[in-house]
């Protein structure tokens, strides 16, 4: 089951917690990574723990819609083809609606929400002509439920679950699925970082008492990225150890 | 009939699954032969492979019939 030998897939983000936790689940199902971040060293190590030898790295920074627009083109040229499309990089500018500066907004919009349409949209055609393609979409929890200090990454995860919504309608009829995967609270050197009186109080929010890994994310990935699930498209699984039941 | 016109016409045969003598000059795409705006984006991209041509999205806006396809690549192929 799941078996992604010979799928090319795109990653972005892939150097952070949970983009090399979905870089190393496709990995381990068979596909070749594409790598594709702003930190090349992280990039590198992230690469290394793939194993294989035929992943590649992209160096691509999602502000720039130019080198947005020119990255699928680039990893058909060097890959010879895109069969999955991970969009995993955000970013967070939290601040309370009332202080929060345009910039902060604009620069949350266009990394999370703007640069996966523009990828989205390039990924299509060759996968169009494929009759074949994945696309998968790392929303939150916070889309789905809101989070104070976050107006700007709530509205542009839960606008990842409305354009992949009209998106999976539009590519349905030629074998291209699309769908989002959101995560809840995942162990990351962020929430390493809390207090235990923190953590402890964020844990009594998840029936199952504990953080996610990068690794629970990741196996829904490749499950969404399978053959075995062309049926599914259009939909949201939430991996959050049942904090919102959705 | 011209070569361009033959291949054009094989492209879009094979593309809609549709009947040859269907796919006269005057057919349009989405009335006559079927096809939905999708349809639409999948051929200009067939015609933009077979005939090596870039066709901007605005012309290819304008591209209603087999004509439109047959007159835009013989005016702008290299």
């Amino acid at each position: 089951m799941f078996d992604l030998t010979g799928m090319t897939a795109l990653v972005t983000g892939a150097s952070g917690g949970i983009g090399s936790a979905i870089a190393k689940s496709l990995a381990d199902q068979g596909a070749t990574i594409a790598l594709s971040g702003t930190r090349p060293i992280a990039l590198a190590e992230a690469k290394a723990t793939l194993g294989g030898s035929a992943h590649e790295i992209f160096t691509c920074d999602l502000s720039d819609g130019a080198a947005v627009d020119a990255l699928i083109p680039q990893v058909v040229e060097k890959m010879g083809k895109i069969d999955i499309l991970v969009n995993n990089a955000g970013v967070t500018k939290d601040n309370l609606a009332m202080r929060m500066k345009d910039e902060e907004w604009d620069t949350v919009i266009r990394v999370n929400l703007e640069a996966a349409f523009r990828l989205m949209r390039a990924a299509a055609k060759p996968m169009m002509k494929a009759r074949f393609g994945r696309i998968v979409s790392i929303s939150s929890v916070v889309g789905a439920t809101g989070n104070p200090g976050q107006v700007n990454y709530a509205a542009s995860k839960a606008g990842l679950v409305g354009m992949s919504k009209a998106l999976a309608q539009e590519l349905a009829s030629r074998g291209i699925t699309v769908n989002c995967v959101a995560p809840g609270f995942i162990r990351s050197a962020m929430t390493d970082g809390l207090p235990e009186a923190q953590k402890a109080a964020l844990l009594t929010r998840i029936p199952t008492g504990d953080l996610g890994d990068g690794a629970d994310i990741g196996a829904a990935v490749a499950y969404l990225a399978s053959r075995e699930a062309g049926y599914v498209t259009g939909q949201t699984i939430h991996v959050n150890g049942g904090m919102a039941m959705l | 009939m011209s070569e361009i016109a033959e291949r054009v016409k094989k492209i879009v045969v094979e593309h809609l699954g549709v009947e040859a003598d269907k796919v006269t000059e005057q057919a349009s795409f989405i009335d006559d032969l079927g096809a939905d705006s999708l349809d639409i984006v999948e051929l200009v991209m067939a015609f933009e492979e077979e005939f090596s041509v870039e066709i901007p999205d605005d012309a290819a806006e304008k591209i209603a019939t087999v004509k439109d396809a047959i007159d835009y690549i013989e005016a702008n192929k290299g």
